[in-house]
């Protein structure tokens, strides 16, 4: 062992140089496929070759403000879904391995079964945007940039009053890409719902 | 000639008359799209919605109340009602909206319900956006003397 490692190092030694640079080289095309693969899975493309995002949270999306717009400019799949800091991108990517195997199993795949799960599945976003206090909203959104002076007069009293009361974006802005599973509103019979308080969460000033 | 048959070529006379007159007249009504019935539809004017503003008030009394704010995007479907996420009487003090009128309760055999009735499920059946939309056509509607 002690043999083999003098001799490596040995070696090393008398490459010199070169093996540094070699070994640098090595690490720089190592880590640029690592990324390379990573953004090619953080893509909508990418997202949508899967017919079970295609068919139901794809074309719900594309009728909202973030795919067609005056401007142009569009928020894709992973500008909501996945976060862009390095660390907490890696634990979403690691997380996501769930929906592989949701994906060889079918649990989606026809748009009953998706009915079926939108709740859970819409409830979990909502968690976790609301546990990094909605963070992907604010990449582009910065509240403290807002100009209440241009926002509406509806816009204006809540964001003002919701803010201040310490509250996050997806406390109220739920189902505004996609559509929102049942909700319960008291209206018609009764279904498998979303809870009110999961709905509309407490303001955190009321709650303590 | 007696009667019977007289009122009869009367009748035929007037039938035949009647039709020879109608399809003149038909071609001078001037409708909005023009006199011709099967022409084009005028295209719709450029109408945008209007941000948030004052209501525009009643004409009649029973007008459905127009909406003073945007709508665009509002998912209203079996699972969720967004009109209702403001404008339900559980709601409406923390937002600010006004409450959906008692008239909504009732169900189509005069019972009062404790919600909203299924037959006023779908707001934007009655009630619209505002628009700055000019009357298509000279009018001399006045409103109602309860309203003016």
């Amino acid at each position: 062992m002690s043999d083999n490692n003098k001799g490596l190092r040995q070696r090393l030694r008398n490459m010199g140089w070169s093996a540094i640079v070699l070994l640098f080289a090595a690490g720089v095309v190592f880590w640029g496929g690592f990324n390379w693969a990573l953004e090619a899975t953080n893509t909508e493309r990418f997202c949508i070759s899967c017919h079970e995002m295609e068919v139901n949270v794809f074309k719900e999306y594309r009728n909202t403000i973030h795919y067609q717009n005056r401007t142009g400019v569009r928020a894709t799949c992973p500008d909501c879904h996945v976060p862009k800091e390095w660390g907490p991108k890696m634990i979403r990517k690691i997380k996501a391995s769930r929906e592989v195997y949701g994906k060889i199993m079918g649990t989606i795949d026809t748009p009953e079964k998706f009915a079926a799960e939108r709740q859970r599945l819409a409830e979990n976003e909502w968690r976790r945007m609301k546990a990094n206090n909605s963070q992907e909203c604010r990449n582009c959104h910065n509240y403290e940039y807002f100009d209440y002076s241009v926002q509406g007069r509806r816009s204006n009293q809540m964001h003002q009053a919701g803010l201040a009361a310490g509250q996050t974006c997806i406390d109220c802005h739920k189902g505004i890409a996609h559509s929102l599973p049942p909700v319960a509103q008291d209206i018609g019979a009764g279904r498998d719902a979303v809870a009110p308080d999961v709905f509309h969460p407490p303001q955190p000033a009321q709650s303590q | 000639m007696n009667k019977k048959t007289r009122n009869f070529a009367l009748a035929l006379l007037a039938v035949l008359g009647l039709s020879a007159a109608l399809p003149a007249s038909a071609q001078t009504v001037t409708s909005i799209r023009g006199a011709d019935v099967s022409a084009p539809e005028l295209p719709a004017g450029a109408y945008k919605p209007i941000p948030d503003q004052a209501p525009i008030q009643r004409d009649y009394v029973q007008q459905p109340p127009l909406i003073p704010h945007k709508v665009e995007g509002y998912e209203v479907s079996k699972n969720f009602n967004r009109c209702m996420d403001c404008h339900a009487w559980s709601r409406y003090q923390e937002t600010g909206a006004t409450k959906v009128s008692l008239t909504h309760f009732k169900d189509r055999d005069g019972g009062e319900l404790s919600n909203i009735s299924p037959r006023r499920y779908f707001c934007m059946q009655c009630h619209v956006p505002q628009m700055d939309a000019k009357p298509l056509v000279g009018n001399k509607f006045q409103r109602a003397e309860g309203l003016r």
